[in-house]
């Protein structure tokens, strides 16, 4: 039996796991039918703020199908407890973040809309939804705050009596001494207002959880739409129903997109786990999109000052940042650290900048949770540089490319220790900066501008230069800053009798092509042709641990496991080959999925040892096992950090606002690409999210906490006429701490993009006066700009 | 008050009995269980439940099972020949046109309905002609390609 597999890392190999997407056979949670399956209705507060003065499910229980209709009372009858956050900021002073509690269903206050007071459970969709409809909810509605300005103002309303000031925390990072100095001694100082505006993800499969219960050994099974199934079962057992893990299964099947809004524990799993047992029959629960408006978490929503110090040279001297940050009504799983540590640390961005200090407070509002989306932070950082950096260019009267280029840490400086907790392994800025300029005929842009005129339209030209925190993290590092779980990853490769390889990570692909990816390593790696090689990913009960999918992790860390755990394979191998072939362990070689006695012509298949180490008749007991099985836990030694430069270029139109991205040009340094055709692929998907934010998308709040927003016939998604074609290419510095070389590619698009967008269109509203403009610039709020920017001028005539 | 329905998919002649608020997609989903049908909104905008009634593109989630009596629906699980996939599904997969696959079926069942109108889309086409499909994963562009591709080798095929 000789197999060779041609090489397949660096190729575009096509996706594996299309053929059932493609044929309807992909398995998402709501495809899953189980018999006597009950379906489950949240009853959720049309109020912002609420006292709930009772809760009457006697008429929904007279509706036909109806089976049973259960409150937060119930729960708390049985002990079980509130959904926790994973991450403790302790902020000024060391004072510990304010972590109020989370009851999955609301006892006597509602604290945003959509807070689900009670949960209908019936034989059908319908019958359910018409319970839900017929339960009696006593509410007194109470003042209540939804915008984070308002929030941290006296006398607003509290979401928590006992959070002061709806203050969750108040914390800081840097040197403010060093910056105030770099300040006082500065030759300009650009100042910047900006909103990051909230977004909905809008994950196109909306959340979903089926939950069974098995009297006869009394274990769960709870299958959701998750991006991390064994930090569910994780917090789901411990903190909120007191269940034993190893009687409790998550299984995260085919999952429709996540970016971020399926990492959290919500309190719907909880729930469908706990009804399940409770009346003895499946219940599934599958959210509508008003549902997925109301409840996914939400993402960015910060309000920022922020200040850059230069030198009559223009080099950046200092950066100081105030920053109120928009909690929601309740701390989801990782909303503490997603504007600290995932934000503020990465305000270096590609440059030398020496003294930086930034102060952020998180508030309480009475809105949807806010948490991790596509980016989570870096987006906001990322936003909040490019633009102070591209004005201070205009300020000075400076190429915002050699602006940037005078203060890029340079290669030979990395590793590289910012004023920000960070320490870059690698990387070289100007090579990407230079290749998007080439790529987008940065030279000749006046040309383009010129025809645009012509045609009655304003061309503007933005930049952007980012950099991102991926693979978090290392453990140690996130231990330090508060994270309370350690965020390694988990594989196991099994070599099996025939030669094939069964692969099982605590990555979950919903989209990233990890079949195809992970498959293209091992094969590679083992020598086995990809068709032999199965990812197995989603399941606790066959996967040994896993911290899941977000943060751009997934090969960085858990590919990186993957190959720690092949390493072992081999080191195995070698000595189930060196047992065969009589030589000695020292001898044996492995390479292009052979085991060879070195300088003879004798050797073995990787399939012929797999075989061997399963129908071992003479191993030796003391020294070698049978078996070909192993499995790793790997910890990265840090983050990686991709960084790249976006250059977009944009048409306005003055008398409509309307704005038109002509070009738009990426070019990514991610480390080693496995395969160019997906990572290109996360690329696109990442700057249709982010044009998203700075043309069409915004979550909004009316004073009273309503959500405007609530539905696709409001909130503005991007739709292919809305993009452009992008222009495309990579530049390669490897990571230089895993053994991938690896930096992660997932949330770059969305990191980079708004920011280039917007200062396309300042460029191109510049002649008109226009200074400004919030995210997201439509239409209308271009036209307004315009006329706000004329109207002085008017007067003064 | 249950109705009794009658209509073909796939090619199959398929019977069962309603409720008159059932949805097609529900139609579809729970008394069929062909589950490669999907429900993305409430609101009729995302595409994800696309099928083909009578040959043309309809949203199965805005269309009463009822109302379907007596036709012929296609859904994804109905569009390739045995193992070979519909020269659509095979340019989604040649050009990375997917990548959660949660709104490739409506994606390519759009897609297909398109080409028949318009049998040699340009770019602005596709993407006009796909603004009923919302697709949050591939920012659009690969779409645009697989769906180029693909009425390319509905010609060459003579498929459709």
């Amino acid at each position: 039996m000789t197999e060779t597999a041609t090489r397949t890392v660096g190729t575009s190999v096509k996706r594996t796991e299309d053929a059932r997407f493609l044929t309807g056979r992909g398995r998402y949670t709501d495809d899953l039918h189980r018999p006597g399956q009950v379906h489950a209705c949240f009853v959720r507060s049309p109020h912002a703020h609420a006292r709930v003065l009772d809760v009457d499910g006697a008429p929904a229980m007279a509706i036909p199908g109806v089976v049973a209709v259960l409150t937060g009372a119930d729960m708390a009858a049985e002990g079980i407890g509130g959904l926790p956050c994973g991450w403790q900021v302790i902020g000024k002073g060391g004072v510990p973040m304010q972590e109020p509690p989370h009851p999955p269903l609301a006892l006597d206050r509602v604290r945003t809309v959509g807070d689900a007071v009670a949960v209908v459970l019936a034989e059908n969709r319908h019958a359910a939804r018409d319970g839900a409809e017929a339960v009696v909810v006593d509410y007194d509605p109470l003042p209540a705050v939804a915008h984070v300005a308002d929030a941290a103002r006296p006398g607003a309303p509290l979401v928590h009596d006992d959070v002061p000031g709806n203050v969750c925390y108040d914390w800081d990072i840097g040197d403010k001494a060093a910056a105030d100095a770099a300040f006082a001694g500065a030759a300009h100082v650009t100042r910047l207002d900006l909103v990051n505006n909230r977004l909905i993800p809008n994950a196109v499969e909306p959340r979903a959880a089926l939950g069974e219960y098995d009297p006869a050994d009394g274990s769960y099974t709870l299958t959701t739409t998750s991006q991390n199934p064994h930090v569910i079962r994780l917090l789901m057992c411990a903190f909120v129903l007191n269940l034993p893990e190893h009687k409790v299964r998550v299984v995260a099947p085919d999952v429709g997109g996540g970016f971020g809004s399926k990492i959290f524990h919500y309190a719907e799993e909880a729930v469908v786990t706990w009804a399940a047992a409770k009346v003895g029959r499946p219940v599934k629960w599958t959210a509508d999109r008003s549902e997925s408006f109301m409840t996914d978490c939400h993402g960015r929503d910060h309000v920022t000052t922020a200040e850059l110090a230069l030198d009559a040279e223009g080099h950046f001297v200092g950066l100081r940042v105030r920053t109120l940050a928009n909690m929601g009504a309740y701390l989801s799983t990782f909303a503490s650290c997603v504007p600290t540590y995932l934000y503020a640390t990465l305000l270096a961005g590609q440059y030398r900048t020496p003294a930086i200090y930034a102060e952020v407070k998180a508030l309480f509002t009475h809105t949807t949770p806010v948490d991790a989306y596509r980016g989570a932070g870096r987006p906001e950082a990322t936003y909040l540089l490019e633009r102070i950096v591209e004005k201070a260019a205009h300020e000075l009267d400076m190429d915002p490319a050699d602006l940037r280029r005078r203060n890029f840490i340079q290669p030979d400086q990395f590793p590289y220790q910012t004023p920000v907790a960070l320490a870059y392994d690698t990387g070289d800025y100007e090579a990407s900066l230079n290749r998007a300029l080439d790529l987008s005929e940065y030279a000749i842009f006046a040309e383009r501008r010129a025809a645009s005129e012509a045609k009655g339209k304003l061309r503007g030209r933005g930049l952007s230069c980012y950099i991102e925190a991926c693979g978090i993290a290392p453990s140690a590092v996130a231990g330090a800053l508060g994270a309370r779980a350690g965020l390694y990853e988990a594989a196991e490769v099994r070599m099996n009798p025939t030669g094939s390889v069964t692969v099982f990570t605590g990555s979950h692909s919903h989209g990233q092509g990890h079949e195809t990816t992970f498959a293209q390593i091992v094969a590679d790696r083992l020598g086995v042709p990809m068709a032999n090689v199965e990812i197995v990913h989603g399941d606790t009960s066959r996967i040994p641990f896993g911290m899941g999918t977000y943060g751009s992790r997934s090969l960085a860390v858990g590919g990186s496991a993957i190959v720690r755990a092949m390493d072992k394979i081999i080191d195995k191998g070698r000595k189930i080959a060196a047992h065969m072939l009589e030589a000695g362990e020292g001898d044996v070689e492995f390479s292009d999925g052979a085991f060879r006695v070195a300088g003879t012509d004798r050797s073995l298949t990787m399939g012929e040892v797999a075989f061997q180490a399963y129908v071992p008749h003479n191993f030796p007991h003391d020294t070698l096992e049978p078996g070909l099985d192993e499995s790793a836990f790997y910890d990265p030694a840090n983050f990686t950090f991709p960084a790249g430069t976006y250059v977009c270029e944009v048409e306005v139109d003055p008398d409509t606002g309307r704005v038109s991205v002509e070009r738009f040009t990426a070019v990514d340094d991610f480390g080693t690409i496995i395969n160019p055709m997906i990572v290109e692929g996360q690329v696109h998907g990442g700057v249709a999210q982010g044009l998203g934010q700075a043309l069409l998308e915004g979550c909004a709040y009316d004073d009273d906490g309503q959500l405007m927003t609530g539905s696709y016939m409001d909130y503005a998604m991007p739709r292919a006429a809305d993009i452009p074609d992008y222009r495309f290419d990579f530049t390669c510095t490897p990571c230089t701490h895993n053994p991938l070389g690896a930096k992660g590619c997932g949330e770059a698009g969305a990191i980079g993009s708004p920011p280039a967008i917007i200062n396309a269109i300042l460029d191109a509203l510049e002649p008109l006066g226009v200074e400004d403009i919030a995210m997201p610039a439509t239409p209308l709020a271009v036209w307004q700009a315009i006329q706000d920017a004329r109207a002085p001028a008017r007067a003064a005539e | 008050m249950s109705i009794a329905l009658s209509m073909t998919v796939n090619g199959q002649h398929v019977t069962g009995t309603v409720e008159p608020r059932t949805l097609l997609v529900e139609f579809l989903r729970e008394t069929l269980r062909l589950t490669g049908t999907h429900v993305g909104c409430d609101t009729s905008q995302c595409g994800a439940c696309v099928v083909l009634l009578d040959g043309c593109s309809v949203k199965s989630c805005a269309t009463l099972a009822v109302q379907c009596q007596g036709a012929s629906v296609t859904t994804i699980e109905g569009l390739a020949n045995g193992a070979t996939l519909h020269p659509m599904q095979q340019a989604f997969n040649d050009h990375h046109g997917l990548q959660c696959g949660f709104c490739t079926p409506g994606m390519v069942m759009s897609a297909v309905d398109l080409v028949r109108h318009t049998p040699d889309p340009s770019d602005a086409d596709i993407r006009k002609g796909l603004e009923g499909n919302l697709c949050r994963c591939t920012g659009y562009q690969n779409i645009v390609r697989a769906v180029q591709a693909g009425a390319r080798a509905m010609h060459t095929s003579g498929g459709g």
